[in-house]
């Protein structure tokens, strides 16, 4: 079932928590919204549940307005991120509970219950408690649950927070064969960017309760819209300058900024894996430390009359010859991101 | 655990031995073999046998199980419905006055109510009398001990309920009565106890006709301390520490605060 979401505002108190938010979600999609914590993502999410109601806007499924809906009746799945699991209920009983609130009968509930067992790879531990089992495995129970009543969208708050990062990882990528098997709407929350874009067929980046871009994984990492997305998303360094001359200079850098009047105000976003570093004496800069980073080695040199810059790189590339801290190098640029400048708040570089 | 220093260890002997030695006086004394609280002379149930022969303590013991047993229901119906309204609403005045009349000095309580139901409510002090009474202090035992079970739960298991569909009746019956059943039972034995044993409140909301135990103990002290009042305040003491271990099992946050 589609989901529609048209002109969302809702505030707690003096604190907008999202502001005129839009967005669309395709049949059968698996979506991220991805953004930093008191971003309004999980707010967001809530009020498609029907367990927060919006101050004004509307929420439509398959085009049908659902704003009167209560949450029981929108036929959505909830997957808290501390799983809410009944815990006077077992395993069996918690995934039946949707099925048994509908009258359904044992019989219906004992097969259901069953399937979903399998399904979640949890078969055996139905008559378990959920404090007898691990965090991945409550979180499954916690999907199953919110799977039983065959919702057509299935909402994921920061499903995989509260467990250990094997098991994250190992829950991501059994979250992306799920939905190949199951084929439900879903969303899910998220502050992890390599969550998003692992799992995700589409990531709508929120901030600050707006969103600043949707779009597939490989469009927003190419082409982020805003500058947050840019800052936001992977790893960067982020100048500040007034373009002159068809360029931006960053300290002895000069950063191409192609048909931009001089005096304009520009903010140059420069990812890690946009530059290119090589030992030469001429160079403009100079390597201050290095770091191996497991297979990659991030490489932190201070341009002259400037500040400093980080890049980072395969560790047997060739361009890693010679360079080691007090050496001077030179820096290319093979793309960088301009964007009018304006302050952005709260936002830290990873640098 | 870390090893104590002596005199912590002695200070906590005296503060116990101050605390338990005079229960444990008039235990022993209930079973001594003389009209007297003076020597021991003997082992005997004698007491015991004189106090199942006793009319009037019977009756009296007949009244405060039954007051307790009716009051502790009420009351824990009524609390556990002021705790859920508490945690849920968060209105502001509520707690205050829910909690209020058991921090009210009992003599306060008890002097205000005698008015209420004679000069208010024109009620014939008895039974009845008492009932409201007891209900009055205890609702807000109930309520507190219900509410700080409810306040470690984790609020999105009631959304989860809701979200899969169950109606508000269904959540509570299947979700939030379960869980907090603990603490519900915990504030019905702690009522009861406080029922059983009240005296101040309830001499001044029983009138004549009626007597509880203690009650009945006050009038046969004001003779002399029998030792059939040892054996009666023996077996009382028995049945409140039973229930406040019962208490205190059921509900970890009732003695821990909070789990």
């Amino acid at each position: 079932m589609s989901i529609r979401v048209s002109h969302l505002n809702k505030r707690f108190g003096n604190f907008v928590a999202v502001d005129d938010v839009s967005l669309e979600v395709d049949s059968g999609e698996l979506v991220a919204f991805l953004g930093p914590s008191g971003s309004g993502k999980s707010t967001i999410l809530r009020i498609i549940a029907g367990l927060e109601t919006a101050d004004s806007g509307s929420v439509f499924f398959a085009g049908q307005a659902a704003d009167h809906l209560h949450a029981r009746k929108r036929g959505v799945g909830f997957v808290f991120q501390h799983y809410a699991l009944f815990r006077h209920m077992t395993v069996a009983q918690n995934i039946a509970f949707g099925l048994r609130v509908q009258g359904k009968s044992p019989g219906e509930q004992g097969a259901r219950v069953h399937e979903l067992l399998d399904l979640m790879g949890l078969a055996g531990l139905g008559e378990r408690y959920p404090g007898q089992l691990s965090g991945g495995q409550r979180q499954r129970v916690a999907l199953a649950r919110a799977l039983a009543p065959e919702p057509q969208v299935l909402l994921l708050d920061e499903p995989f927070g509260a467990v250990d990062a094997r098991v994250r990882e190992e829950l991501r990528h059994w979250l992306r064969r799920l939905h190949d098997e199951v084929h439900v709407t879903s969303i899910f929350v998220t502050h992890d960017q390599e969550e998003a874009f692992s799992v995700a067929d589409k990531v709508i980046v929120i901030n600050r309760g707006r969103v600043e871009q949707a779009a597939s994984p490989a469009e927003i990492l190419d082409h982020p819209a805003t500058e947050f997305v840019a800052r936001f998303i992977g790893e960067a360094n982020v100048y500040e300058g007034v373009a002159r001359g068809g360029q931006v200079a960053v300290g002895r850098l000069q950063v191409p900024a192609d048909g931009l009047p001089d005096g304009t105000p520009v903010c140059a976003v420069l990812r890690f894996y946009d530059l290119k570093f090589w030992k030469e004496d001429q160079g403009i800069a100079r390597v201050a430390r290095t770091m191996t980073l497991g297979d990659r080695v991030k490489v932190e040199a201070v341009i002259d009359d400037g500040p400093v810059i980080y890049s980072q790189f395969p560790r047997r590339s060739s361009l890693l010859a010679g360079i080691e801290p007090g050496c001077r190098i030179h820096i290319e640029v093979t793309l960088a991101r301009l964007y009018p400048h304006n302050v952005v708040e709260g936002i830290t570089v990873s640098a | 655990m870390r090893k104590l220093p002596l005199w912590l260890k002695l200070a906590a002997g005296a503060t116990f031995a101050f605390l338990y030695v005079p229960l444990l006086v008039v235990v022993a004394y209930s079973f001594n073999d003389s009209r007297l609280n003076a020597e021991w002379v003997g082992f005997t149930f004698a007491w015991y046998r004189v106090l199942f022969n006793d009319a009037e303590m019977l009756l009296a013991a007949r009244n405060s199980l039954f007051i307790a047993l009716v009051a502790s229901t009420c009351a824990t119906i009524l609390g556990t419905l002021a705790g859920l309204a508490i945690h849920r609403y968060r209105p502001r005045w509520l707690p205050l006055l829910v909690i209020t009349p058991v921090a009210m000095p009992e003599i306060l309580l008890g002097v205000s109510l005698l008015v209420f139901f004679i000069q208010v409510l024109h009620l014939t002090l008895g039974l009845l009398s008492v009932v409201l009474a007891h209900i009055t202090f205890s609702i807000g035992f109930v309520a507190i001990i219900v509410r700080a079970r409810l306040a470690g739960m984790d609020e999105s298991i009631f959304e989860a309920a809701r979200d899969l569909g169950a109606s508000p009746w269904q959540t509570f019956r299947l979700v939030t009565f379960p869980l907090i059943l603990p603490a519900v039972v915990a504030g019905f034995l702690m009522s009861f106890t406080l029922s059983i044993d009240d005296f101040v409140i309830t001499f001044f909301t029983a009138g004549v006709g009626v007597s509880t135990l203690p009650l009945q103990i006050y009038s046969m002290i004001k003779i002399a301390v029998t030792p059939e009042v040892n054996a009666v305040s023996t077996l009382l003491m028995l049945l409140t520490l039973v229930l406040v271990v019962v208490a205190s099992r059921l509900d970890k946050g009732f003695m821990k605060g909070g789990e």
